[in-house]
C-alpha cells in the first residue's frame, strides 16, 4: 500500500501501540488486559507497519526475527512454571515476592507474571509470523 | 550404575564438540570413555564372582511401577564389558575409517549414544527400563546404518531395519506389559522369583509369544533376517559394532534375561529351539551365496545368531552354558572379522571376494589377524570358539527324541563356518594379487589395532580357559539359570563324540570350500528365494502401505478447505445433535426481560450474516464477517466479560487484516456457484446454527455439578495476587492449560510459516 496518510498515523500509531500493550500487559492481573491482549496489540502495531510499507520494512524496524519471540515466549512461561519446581513445588505454582520501590510503593513481583510475558511474546511472534510470511507470499 | 549411562550420553553429545577442538586425535581420546567405563564394570568382577550383584534405583513414573533400576549380574556383566570394551576398539577403529569424513564428530555421537543405551539395556532391571533402552538402540541403529544420507541404498536399508525391529519393539512392548501384569510386578528380579504361578497366569503364553517376536526382530531370527545383511550399507565400524557384536545379540540377551521365567515351557522350547535351527541353517546357506566380505559376514552372524537362540531354547544347563560361551567367543571373533574387512574395503576400494587376491604381501599384519579371526570362525586351534563349539556338540548330543536333528544341523552350520573361514582368508590374501579400485597399501594402525585385541583375547582365553570360566561365563550362567551353577571349561574334552563330530565339520568344510564356485553357480539359477523371500514380502507390505496411504489422504486431504469444513461440521453436528435430541430440547421456564439495545444488537448481527452470505465482493464479506464479530463482542461486554470483548475486539481487527494479506493468494472471489451446492450448503449452515442454538438452550438448562467460579471469586487475590479473574485463571489456576495452548499455537505458527515458504518456492 502506499498511502501517505497512512504512513505519517503509523508514526504516531507505532510508539502508541506499543505503549497501550505493555500497559495491557502489566495490569492484566488486576484489570481487563493480560498477556493475550497485549500481544495481540503489539502484533497489531506492526502489522499496521507492514501495511503502510511492507514487511521488509517492518522486520527491520522489529530487529529481532518472530520465530525468536515465539520460541523466548514459550521459554520463559516454562521457566516461570519450572521456579515452582525448583522450590519444591507442583510446576506452575505461583509465587510471589515484594519489591519496595522509594516513591511509588510496594510492588508485587510473581512467576505468573512471568508467564503472562511469555504468552505475551508467544502472541506477539506467531501473529506477526502470519502477518510477514502472508505479506512475503504476495 | 545409573552414572556410567549417564556419562555415556554426556559423552556421546560433546563428541561433535569435542571432535572440533581435537580435530583428528578425536576419535583415539573419545575411545577412551568406553575405556573407563570398561575399567569401572571389570573391578566389580571380583564382586560377581563371589556371588554379591549391584544395584540401584531412582523413581521415575512409581503410580505406573516405572522405576530407573539397574541391576549388575554375571549375564549384565558380561554384555557390558562387551559393549564397552569392543565399543573402545571400535570407536578407535572409526578415527581411522572415518578420517577426513565430514561428518565425524556426528559419527561419534551416535555411536557413543548407542553405546549408552546398549549399557542402559543390559543393566536394566525393570521391563519398562529395559523396554526404553530397547528402543533407544533401534533408534541410534537407524541412524547410524542411514548414516550416508545422500545414499538412496542406506536410507531405505535404515528404515527397513527400523520398521523391522520397531515392529517387534511394540510386539515386546505389549509382551512385557502383560508379562508384568500377570507376574505383578515390572522387575525382572522380581518375575524370575515368581514361580509357577505365573506360568498358569492366563497372559502367560500371550507375553510369551510377543516377548519372542520383540527378540526374534532385533536378532534378525527367521523370518526376520532380511533386514540385517541390507543394514550392511553402514560405515563398517557400525557393522563390526551393531550388527555382529552387541545390538543384535540384544534379543539373545532377551532370550537369556526371561529364560528363567519361560525355558519349562513347552511353547518356549519348540519356538525358540525351532527358529534358532531354521535361522542357523538358512543363515549358513545365505551366505554361501555371497561374494560381498560384508553380506557374507552378516549371513553368518544371522547363522550364528541362530545357534545362540537355539541353544537358549533347548533348556538344558549345558545347552545354556555352551549358548554364553558360543555368544563370548562370537563376539570376539564376528567384530574382528568385520573391522578387517572394513580395512580392506578402506585400502582396495572393494569389498568383492572375487575381485580381491594376494594382499598378504601387502598388508601382512592384518592378513594375520585376519587369518587368526577366521580360525576362530572356523571353531580350530586353542581358541574360545572351539570350547564353545566342543559344548554347542555336547549339548546337541545330549537331547532326546526329534530334537537329534539339531546333530547333523549343527555340524552342516560349522562346516559351512569353515568353508567362509577359508573364503575369508584365502581368497583375498592368497594367491595372485589383482587389480583394484585402489592401489592396496598397509593399513594404519587404528586400523589393524581392534582385530589384533580382539584375536589375541580369543586366543588367550581359549589357551587359558579358567578366568573365563570363572569369572565371566560361572556369573552369567548363574544369572541365566537364576540357580547356583560351577562352570569349567576344558580345552581338552579328550575323545569323545563330540570332537569326532568336529573332525566331521572341519573334512565337510575344505569340501564346501573348493565346491563354493560350482556351488553359487547352481544356486545363481535358483532366483525362487529372491523373488519370494521376506525381503520382497516386506518390499510389497510397504508397497501396499503407501498405496493405501496415498489413497486416504486424496480422498480426505484433498486440498479443499470447504470440504474439510464441511465434513468437521457435519460430524460435529451428527454427534453432538443426537446426544442432544436424546435429552430432548426444552425452552428455558424463565427468560430475562429483553433490553431494546439487545434486540437491536442480535438484529445487526443477523443482518450482517446475511449480508457476508449474500456478498459480491470479498471485501464487503469479510467487512460483514467483521460485524458479525464485534456485535458479538459487543454482547460479552454487555454481559460482563470486559477481557473476552476485549480479545475478541483485538482479534476481529487482525483477522481483517491478515485477510488482506491473504487477498493476494486466493483466487478469483465466485459469489455465485450453481444453485444445487449452495443450499446442500445453506442446510449444512443452519444445522450447525441450530445445534449451537441447542446447546446453549441445554447449557442453561444443566447444572451437573457446583459452580468452581465461586472459589476463583474467593480465592483469586488471596493465592494468586490479583483481581481480574479471567487472567488469575488463566496464569495461575489454570496455568498448565495455558501452558498447552501456547504450544499448540507455536506449533501452528511453525506449520503456517512452512506452508506458505513452501507455496513460495514452488512458485518460483
Amino acid at each position: 500500500m502506499n498511502s501517505l496518510i497512512l504512513r505519517a498515523a503509523v508514526r504516531f500509531l507505532m510508539p502508541l501501540l506499543l505503549l497501550f500493550s505493555v500497559f495491557l500487559l502489566l495490569r492484566g492481573h488486576n484489570q481487563s488486559g493480560g498477556g493475550f491482549a497485549g500481544g495481540l496489540v503489539a502484533a497489531a502495531a506492526f502489522a499496521l507497519l507492514s501495511l503502510a510499507y511492507n514487511a521488509v520494512e517492518a522486520r527491520r524496524v522489529l530487529r529481532l526475527p518472530p520465530a525468536l519471540l515465539i520460541a523466548s515466549g514459550l521459554l520463559i512461561a516454562v521457566v516461570s512454571g519450572l521456579i515452582g519446581l525448583l522450590a519444591g513445588q507442583p510446576f506452575l505454582t505461583g509465587l510471589w515476592t515484594y519489591v519496595s520501590i522509594p516513591g511509588i510503593g510496594k510492588l508485587e513481583i510473581g512467576t505468573p507474571v512471568l508467564f503472562d510475558i511469555g504468552v505475551y511474546l508467544l502472541v506477539f511472534g506467531i501473529t506477526l509470523t502470519m502477518v510477514f510470511s502472508l505479506e512475503e507470499g504476495a | 550404575m545409573i552414572y556410567t549411562i549417564l556419562i555415556g550420553f554426556i559423552g556421546a553429545f560433546a563428541a561433535p564438540f569435542f571432535h572440533r577442538v581435537a580435530k583428528r586425535r578425536a576419535g583415539l581420546l573419545l575411545s577412551l570413555l568406553p575405556l573407563g567405563l570398561f575399567a569401572f564394570f571389570a573391578s566389580y568382577i571380583p564382586n560377581l564372582a563371589s556371588n554379591a550383584v549391584l544395584e540401584s534405583s531412582l523413581a521415575w513414573v512409581p503410580d505406573l511401577g516405572v522405576s530407573l533400576t539397574f541391576r549388575l549380574d554375571g549375564l549384565s556383566m558380561l554384555f557390558a564389558l562387551l559393549i564397552t570394551g569392543i565399543g573402545a576398539l571400535v570407536v578407535m577403529y572409526a578415527s581411522g575409517y572415518m578420517a577426513g569424513h565430514e561428518h565425524e564428530g556426528r559419527f561419534y555421537l551416535l555411536l557413543l549414544a548407542f553405546l549408552s543405551s546398549m549399557l542402559g539395556l543390559v543393566l536394566a532391571d525393570n521391563l519398562l527400563t529395559l523396554f526404553l533402552f530397547w528402543e533407544l538402540t533401534s533408534i541410534t541403529s537407524y541412524l547410524l546404518i542411514g548414516f550416508e544420507t545422500q545414499k538412496a541404498e542406506a536410507r531405505s536399508a535404515a528404515l527397513q531395519a527400523f520398521l523391522v525391529t520397531g515392529g517387534g519393539g511394540l510386539a515386546l512392548l505389549g509382551g512385557l506389559i502383560l508379562l508384568g501384569v500377570a507376574g505383578g510386578s515390572y522387575q525382572i528380579s522380581d518375575l524370575v522369583n515368581a514361580g509357577s504361578s505365573l506360568a498358569e497366569h492366563a497372559f502367560f503364553i500371550p507375553a510369551l509369544l510377543l516377548i519372542l517376536l520383540g527378540a526374534f526382530t532385533k536378532s534378525a531370527q527367521f523370518p526376520f533376517h532380511f533386514w540385517l545383511p541390507n543394514a550392511m550399507a553402514a560405515p563398517t565400524p557400525v557393522s563390526a559394532y551393531l550388527h555382529s557384536a552387541t545390538m543384535v545379540k540384544a534379543g539373545v540377551y532377551l532370550l537369556a534375561r526371561m529364560y528363567p521365567v519361560f525355558h519349562e515351557s513347552a511353547w518356549w522350547q519348540m519356538t525358540v529351539t525351532g527358529v534358532g535351527l531354521v535361522t542357523m541353517l538358512a543363515g549358513a546357506l545365505l551366505a554361501l551365496n555371497s561374494s560381498d566380505l560384508k553380506r557374507i559376514l552378516a549371513y553368518s552372524t544371522i547363522s550364528a545368531l541362530g545357534t545362540m537362540t537355539m541353544l537358549f531354547g533347548i533348556g538344558s544347563k549345558e545347552a545354556a552354558k555352551a549358548g554364553i560361551v558360543f555368544l563370548l567367543a562370537h563376539a570376539l571373533y564376528k567384530g574382528a572379522l568385520f573391522m578387517v574387512a572394513g580395512a580392506v574395503d578402506h585400502e582396495t576400494g572393494t569389498r568383492d571376494v572375487d575381485r580381491l587376491g594376494g594382499l598378504r604381501a601387502k598388508m601382512p599384519l592384518l592378513a594375520a589377524f585376519a587369518g587368526l579371526a577366521a580360525l576362530s570362525l572356523a571353531g580350530l586351534g586353542p581358541l574360545l570358539s572351539f570350547i564353545g563349539k566342543e559344548l554347542l556338540f555336547e549339548a546337541a548330543l545330549a537331547i532326546q527324541g526329534v530334537w537329534h536333528i539339531l546333530i547333523p544341523a549343527a555340524v552342516f552350520s560349522s562346516a559351512v563356518s569353515v568353508a567362509l573361514a577359508l573364503i575369508l582368508v584365502l581368497r583375498p590374501f592368497f594367491g595372485s594379487l589383482k587389480p583394484t579400485p585402489l592401489a592396496p597399501h598397509d593399513p594404519p594402525v587404528s586400523l589393524w589395532l581392534g582385530p589384533a585385541v580382539l584375536g589375541m583375547l580369543g586366543l588367550a582365553l581359549g589357551l587359558f580357559p579358567k578366568p573365563a570360566s570363572t569369572y565371566l561365563a560361572q556369573p552369567a550362567l548363574r544369572a541365566v539359570l537364576n540357580a547356583p551353577v560351577e562352570v569349567k571349561l576344558y580345552l581338552w574334552h579328550g575323545l569323545n563324540l563330540a570332537l569326532g563330530l568336529s573332525v566331521l565339520a572341519i573334512l565337510l568344510g575344505v569340501l564346501l570350500y573348493f565346491a563354493w564356485n560350482s556351488w553359487r553357480k547352481l544356486a545363481g539359477r535358483i532366483q525362487i528365494i529372491q523373488r519370494w523371500g521376506p525381503d520382497a514380502a516386506y518390499d510389497g507390505s510397504i508397497a501396499v502401505l503407501n498405496w493405501a496411504a496415498g489413497l486416504q489422504t486424496r480422498l480426505l486431504q484433498n486440498g479443499y478447505l470447504r470440504f474439510y469444513l464441511l465434513i468437521t461440521i457435519l460430524v460435529v453436528v451428527a454427534l453432538a445433535g443426537s446426544l442432544l435430541l436424546q435429552g430432548g430440547l426444552h425452552w428455558p421456564a424463565q427468560v430475562t426481560e429483553v433490553f431494546f439495545y439487545e434486540a437491536a444488537l442480535s438484529v445487526l448481527i443477523v443482518v450482517a450474516a446475511l449480508a457476508a452470505v449474500r456478498s459480491r465482493s470479498r471485501l464487503g464479506a469479510i467487512a460483514a464477517m467483521g460485524v458479525v464479530g464485534y456485535g458479538i463482542a459487543l454482547i460479552f461486554l454487555q454481559f460482563g466479560a470486559p477481557d473476552l470483548a476485549m480479545t475478541q475486539f483485538l482479534i476481529e481487527s487482525i483477522t481483517v487484516v491478515l485477510f488482506v494479506f491473504a487477498f493476494y493468494h486466493l483466487p478469483r472471489f465466485d459469489p455465485l456457484g450453481p444453485p444445487g451446492p449452495r443450499w446442500a450448503h445453506a442446510l449444512v449452515a443452519v444445522m450447525a446454527g441450530a445445534l449451537m442454538t441447542g446447546l446453549v438452550l441445554s447449557a442453561v438448562r444443566v447444572d451437573l455439578f457446583p459452580s468452581i467460579s465461586k472459589y476463583f471469586l474467593e480465592n483469586s487475590v488471596s493465592l494468586a495476587h490479583g483481581r481480574n479473574i479471567v487472567n488469575v485463571i488463566l496464569v495461575d489456576f489454570r496455568g498448565i492449560d495455558t501452558l498447552g495452548e501456547i504450544t499448540v499455537l507455536a506449533v501452528a505458527a511453525a506449520g503456517v510459516f512452512a506452508i506458505l515458504k513452501y507455496r513460495r518456492k514452488e512458485q518460483s
